[in-house]
């Protein structure tokens, strides 16, 4: 390692320095425990941003090969999936706000966990070593087990850390075996070296568990079937903002590793993974879609549906084309805006701990706070993929994708589960406007409604003018694409 | 500046959505009145900016080319995809349709909605926009976004303001369509990435391949897709397309979204959003796969008259007058693709005449039974007898719209319902044979219904009192019996306005047909050729 190499680092050491300022703060003298623990947090979040633009720039001109003994590349690949990760945790932040003030927990080491998350999520993003990949997801996991469990004396809340915890865990442990064993065929953990090893092996038992096993790791972290067992239960017992953490930002850094170790890594043997992949991405798609239609609880409802999400996410990857990977990338950034949005209308329902959660609880909301059903609306829709919402840009690509790559059977299913999905949340939408509810006032703080705000605006003008975005993806996933093409799969 | 520079299609589409916009806004809901001037007006200043469509479309078609008043530019560049809005004569008269229907949805709307009626005004006006766009879309994607548009203000106008069943009906119909139009998308994208790359010898033909949604490329290129691949791209596009018309096994939303529906939403459902259906074949699946819809003419057939037959039968045992319409729709609709299955010029241009007329017959009769649900809360039959002695302009009105939809000589039903007959027995005199058997079922329901309503004792106490249609009622209905008479009796500038259009997708759908002898086709016996013959000229 050389030392000028830590100037692609210096995101992530703010964020670590951020993280342990947060956690210290308590102790760092008076004034700055009766300071506002939000606004460090954001404050964290900016000078990260800050720095981490201010190093894209430096870096532009140079070539995104790895630094760091190879472990680790600031591309525009990495800078996108970082910025979308700075503003999701900028805006579950002030999510998190008033849902602390009323519980008994500190707010500092929440906060300080959350920067924790982000720190390694940005390892995720940046890493093309699977060795600080893994250790990327492990500061994600590790954080996000904590505060799955943060509200400590609420049994659901524990319960849902303890199965995220010991699930996640094992999946951790599988994924890792399955790392060890790519290491014990390929001779390296570096994805280009990978890459190079891999073009002149023919299939090979070894080889196909470790990358099996890998992508049982990685299918567990995106929530996608048969792992997605564990996600209801830790969507419905964590901290509505976590949940949100979970469902958003955690997934996006998930499907940024996901499409960087198959894209590069794996592309050679793509024919070997896509139909097993394919299969999951189906199941998750069928199973997520059809089980969220009987839920009754908003946040468990939105749990199945995040699953049927991971599926479709899932056909910009078998497809490992420049729309896959486009699609994947469109497609997480419209999810989380649209997702948080949503998260954000529920906290707006919430009256206590755990109220506000079930979909009766929307009953006639639009005639308590006609603006909020109707953001709601477009954020349901834009799930649903329904012009002229964001979402519809990103399902597109990722139907188009599998189109363009063969996988027609896989698309018919993508869209009869996508009509499947609006039954669903039209649930929602008639309890909103069709039905007559309790007429009790809409509690909402000025943080919360700002993010369902920033959420509606991203949410309808991406769906109307993709145009920008689109070519924003396409910068940002150029190398790979490149690479994809040059190895001529 | 010319009307041609004029970006008056976009003018038209967008109206009704500022319309809306302004109306959110700057409108307090506690003044439903000056909403709903508001509403009216927007509607009645759309109209009038559509109709210098109608004196300055071009029907010859030798200066502006077939599709005119074009508007283009890029919208998303990466994709290829093109704001891209331009009408032939069908979509003009669609869009004709489409404005004055607007306009009457409103103006009847105004006693029949009572509450919410700020949101009911602004989902009308954004509906328009879905619709006019559609018909004005010349680009696969954007067409897509219209048509999707549409589905969400009539889920809310039917769950909202509908029936008891509302909510089941609401969600039945967005499904259904929903359902159609995802695999539509497939079926685009196919199109999509066949048109990049799937062509060879692209050069020797003079095409270049590319990522485009540009509808009038797929029209050039699709003969050059294989036939199996036309076969699946068809499916898709039938499912959308005959879910929305509905053909007959899809047909099942349809009385459940119309009966469930309020008065205006009935209305626009018929007048317009079921054309979207056969504006599709007749736009996408006819003119860009002619080998699929060549193979496919004998099962569409068959559907289109099991359509014909069974909703005529299913109408005539209904109970609910709603319920009868609604039927009825099933089968004029059945018509409408019968005649454009025959796949010549006379069925296809019979075909887009019923479209426009079912849209003024059947929209007449649903506000015409929305008139009297007003009165008496309730659509059965049976409860009705003798309204003729009681209400004689409204039983006037009534037989009128009747007698236009059950294709009487001299108002719009017959012509059309001729015309396809005629296009359809030049094809083979069965299908004209049991196309004819629905006319005389049509005659049947409708007249039967209006027996048992209008003619004999008004013994029912709660009828004795009933006002007769007032001046709103009855300046909606007015412009409708007007094109019904307009239609009926001079309907030679439809034809012309139509002809070039469908000159054109026949030339598409079945190149050869005008290199043909015009009529005699050995298959059928000799004697029936002569009198189709005969009837031809």
């Amino acid at each position: 390692m050389i030392w000028s190499d830590a100037i692609f680092l210096l995101p992530e050491i703010v964020l670590a320095l951020g993280a342990s300022l947060l956690l210290l703060a308590p102790f760092l003298g008076a004034w700055m425990s009766r300071s506002s623990p939000k606004v460090w947090m954001l404050g964290v979040l900016t000078v990260a941003a800050i720095t981490l633009i201010v190093c894209s720039s430096i870096v532009e001109d140079i070539q995104p090969t790895a630094t760091m003994s190879a472990m680790f590349a600031l591309d525009p690949f990495a800078i996108f999936f970082k910025l979308l990760f700075i503003i999701a945790l900028a805006l579950i932040t002030l999510l998190s706000e008033e849902f602390l003030r009323g519980s008994r927990y500190s707010e500092w080491e929440y906060y300080s966990l959350l920067a924790f998350a982000l720190c390694g999520m940005f390892f995720m993003a940046s890493g093309v070593h699977l060795v600080s990949i893994y250790i990327g997801l492990e500061l994600m996991s590790l954080s996000s087990y904590i505060l799955a469990g943060y509200f400590k004396n609420e049994q659901k809340s524990t319960e849902a850390a303890m199965k995220y915890f010991i699930l996640g865990t094992v999946s951790s442990a599988i994924l890792l075996y399955g790392i060890s064993l790519i290491y014990g065929v390929c001779g390296s953990l570096n994805l280009l070296d990978i890459d190079r090893a891999m073009s002149t092996l023919i299939t090979n038992d070894a080889l196909m568990i470790g990358i099996m096993l890998l992508g049982c790791g990685l299918c567990f972290k995106i929530a996608a079937a048969p792992f997605h067992v564990w996600t209801p239960d830790v969507y419905e017992g964590s901290p509505t903002p976590i949940a949100a953490f979970l469902s958003t930002a955690s997934k996006a850094a998930a499907f940024a590793i996901f499409a960087r170790i198959f894209y590069i890594g794996f592309n050679h043997f793509r024919l070997d993974w896509a139909t097993v992949l394919a299969t999951v991405a189906a199941l998750s798609m069928v199973i997520g879609n059809i089980a969220a239609i009987t839920q009754q609880n908003i946040k468990r409802m939105l749990a199945y549906s995040s699953i049927g999400h991971a599926g479709y996410a899932l056909l910009g990857i078998i497809a490992l084309s420049e729309y896959g990977i486009h699609g994947v990338l469109l497609y997480t950034l419209v999810y989380v805006f649209a997702n948080l949005g949503i998260w954000a209308t529920v906290l707006m329902m919430r009256r206590h701990e755990y109220a506000g959660e079930q979909i009766d609880d929307f009953d006639g909301l639009h005639r308590r706070a006609p603006f909020w059903a109707f953001a709601m609306v477009v954020f349901l829709l834009s799930l649903g993929g329904i012009p002229p919402t964001a979402g519809f840009i990103g399902k597109y690509y990722l139907f188009a994708a599998a189109v363009q790559a063969g996988f027609g059977w896989l698309a018919i299913i993508a869209v009869l589960m996508s009509a499947v999905s609006m039954f669903y949340y039209l649930r929602v939408v008639v309890a909103m406007y069709l039905r007559d509810g309790h007429e009790a006032e809409v509690e909402t703080s000025g943080g919360v409604r700002f993010v369902a705000a920033v959420c509606l605006v991203v949410t309808m003008v991406l769906g109307v003018l993709p145009a920008p975005l689109i070519k924003q993806v396409t910068t940002s996933s150029d190398w790979i694409v490149r690479r994809v093409a040059a190895d001529g799969r | 500046m010319s009307i041609h520079d004029f970006p008056i299609l976009s003018v038209i589409t967008y109206v009704p959505l500022a319309g809306a916009i302004l109306l959110m806004f700057f409108f307090s809901k506690e003044n439903p009145t000056r909403i709903k001037r508001f509403a009216l007006g927007v509607a009645i200043f759309d109209f009038i900016i559509s109709i210098p469509l109608w004196f300055y479309f071009d029907r010859a078609g030798t200066g502006a080319g077939l599709f005119q008043f074009r508007e283009r530019f890029e919208w998303i560049p990466s994709l290829g995809v093109e704001y891209n809005f331009g009408i032939d004569g069908i979509a003009l008269l669609l869009i004709l349709l489409t404005t004055l229907t607007g306009v009457i949805a409103i103006y009847s709307s105004f006693s029949a909605i009572d509450f919410r009626q700020k949101e009911y005004y602004v989902l009308l006006l954004m509906l328009q926009t879905g619709m006019l766009g559609t018909f004005c879309a010349l680009d696969f994607f954007l067409f897509y976004v219209f048509w999707e548009v549409m589905l969400v203000p009539m889920y809310f106008i039917i769950g909202i303001w509908g029936g008891p069943r509302r909510l089941y009906a609401a969600i039945k119909f967005f499904l259904y369509t929903l359902t159609g139009s995802v695999l539509m998308l497939l079926s685009i994208l196919a199109l999509y990435f066949f048109n990049d790359g799937g062509i060879p010898f692209l050069n020797i033909r003079g095409l270049e391949a590319g990522l485009t949604f540009d509808v009038l490329r797929y029209h050039d290129i699709g003969y050059l897709i294989p036939p199996n691949l036309q076969f699946w791209i068809f499916l898709g596009f039938f499912f959308s397309f005959a879910i929305k018309v509905p053909m007959f096994p899809f047909h099942t939303w349809l009385p459940d979204a119309h009966v469930e529906a309020p008065t205006a939403g009935s209305v626009i459902l018929a007048a317009v959003l079921l054309k979207m259906g056969t504006y599709g074949f007749v736009r996408f699946a006819l003119p860009i796969l002619p080998d699929a819809t060549q193979r496919m003419v004998t099962p569409m057939v068959i559907l289109s008259i099991i359509g014909i037959i069974y909703g005529a039968l299913v109408s005539l045992v209904q109970k609910d007058m709603k319920k009868l319409v609604a039927y009825s729709s099933v089968s004029h609709l059945g018509f409408v693709m019968l005649g454009m299955f025959a796949l010549n010029p006379m069925g296809i241009q019979g075909s887009v005449l019923q479209m426009i007329n079912h849209g003024i017959s059947t929209g007449a009769l649903f506000l015409l039974v929305g008139i009297i649900y007003e009165r008496r809360h309730t659509r059965l039959i049976s409860e009705y007898g003798g309204l003729a002695k009681q209400m004689p302009m409204y039983a006037t009105l009534f037989l009128i719209a009747a007698l236009s939809s059950m294709g009487l000589p001299g108002l719009n039903g017959f012509i059309g319902e001729f015309t396809i007959l005629l296009g359809a027995a030049n094809r083979s005199i069965t299908w004209a044979v049991f196309a004819a058997i629905g006319i005389v079922l049509g005659a049947a329901y409708l007249l039967w219904l209006y027996q048992r309503v209008f003619w004999g004792p008004l013994d029912n106490p709660a009828n004795k009192n009933l006002a007769d249609v007032n001046r709103r009622e009855f300046l909606t209905l007015i412009p409708l019996i007007a094109c019904m008479v307009w239609i009926g009796i001079a309907p030679r500038i439809f034809f012309e306005t139509i002809e070039k259009p469908v000159e054109y997708i026949v030339r598409k759908v079945d190149p050869q047909y005008y290199a043909r002898p015009p009529l005699p086709r050995p298959a059928a016996p000799p004697a029936s050729q002569d009198e189709v013959a005969e009837a031809a000229r």
